[in-house]
């Protein structure tokens, strides 16, 4: 059973190996990644929103929802945590 | 963008993960798990990613680690399997 | 006193304890540098949080459970923690409130006229207030639930 195991993490990892050898190479900006919205991103977005660090305009503004649900995530699992672990004790 | 360096913290990197799952002690696991976080936060800062790199350090090797360290010291050290 | 006899204790020892008085003020202050400084730096509201928790949870560690809870009571953190979710989701209704889409902080012009473009980035300062807020209460509370089994009377 360990050595079926071995096999299949070693033939899986191998197949990844093997994808990523067409991939562009590292900062590449004629990537497929780096065409479509990054150079609007970089041209627009100091004059779009007055911020010079780029991830916070993306983060805070572009891409709103995205943080807006992160943080109802981390609050939600801050709410499962003391309800699954706090003992709540009698206060009458 | 500098190979040796990147190479020698990649094999860091896999060294700790290795060295995570297969340790026995959880005490000694969440303390290489604290040292995988910080060195992967150090290649993301060389690849040029610092916001990355910035959560990387505060999340994976500050706070988790010491999550960890609070729920071993409640339940216990020695790892079942 | 030996590390055994400290720990039956629960002190940490004087050093330490100083070194947490010194250093806690320092570590809050950067944490707010961090989430004000989200604009211009790396950092934000999230990175910020995690820092202004990691004090409160160091007051825990070196100190105990009370001494924390002397600073930052359970109430008032469930209440931070909320106001700072309520920050987030409050900003994108008033916007779309206001006549602009969701989550669109240039509708807040007509609240303040600073300009649209101006409130675009004010938004996205208020927004991450209530992410650092939120990230902060949360992970101090984490950190008491977990380290002292749900009680909250005695720490690690």
């Amino acid at each position: 059973m360990r050595s079926l195991a071995f096999i299949a993490v070693f033939v899986t990892g191998a197949l990844l190996l093997y994808g990523t050898r067409d991939f562009p190479a590292w900062g590449d900006p004629a990537a497929p990644a780096a065409q479509h919205v990054s150079p609007t991103y970089i041209e627009k977005s100091v004059e779009q929103t007055h911020v010079p660090n780029i991830v916070t305009a993306v983060l805070g503004d572009y891409r709103g929802y995205d943080t807006m649900f992160e943080t109802v995530v981390i609050y939600c699992a801050g709410i499962v945590v003391i309800g699954a672990l706090r003992n709540w004790r009698d206060e009458e | 963008m500098m190979w040796p360096l990147d190479l020698l913290i990649l094999a860091l990197v896999v060294v700790c993960a290795v060295v995570t799952i297969s340790i026995r002690d959880l005490l000694a696991a969440t303390m290489v798990f604290s040292v995988y976080s910080f060195l992967m936060c150090l290649l993301w800062a060389e690849m040029g990613a610092v916001d990355v790199s910035f959560t990387e350090a505060t999340v994976g090797a500050g706070v988790s680690t010491v999550l960890f360290i609070a729920a071993i010291l409640r339940t216990t050290r020695r790892s079942k399997d | 006193m030996t590390g055994e006899q400290m720990s039956k204790a629960g002190t940490s020892g004087i050093i330490v304890e100083m070194a947490v008085r010194i250093a806690t003020p320092f570590i809050q202050l950067f944490g707010m540098y961090v989430i004000a400084h989200g604009h211009y730096s790396p950092g934000g509201g999230f990175q910020g949080g995690v820092i202004l928790g990691s004090a409160f949870i160091l007051l825990g560690i070196a100190f105990n459970q009370e001494m924390a809870l002397r600073y930052f009571s359970e109430r008032v953190n469930s209440i931070l923690g909320s106001s700072g979710a309520l920050i987030y989701v409050g900003t994108a209704v008033v916007c779309a409130l206001l006549g602009g889409l969701f989550l669109d902080y240039s509708a807040l012009d007509r609240v303040l006229p600073l300009g649209p473009v101006e409130w675009r980035s004010m938004g996205i300062f208020v927004v991450e207030l209530g992410v650092g807020l939120a990230v902060m209460s949360i992970m101090t509370s984490l950190f008491w639930d977990l380290g002292s089994g749900g009680d909250l009377e005695k720490g690690l």
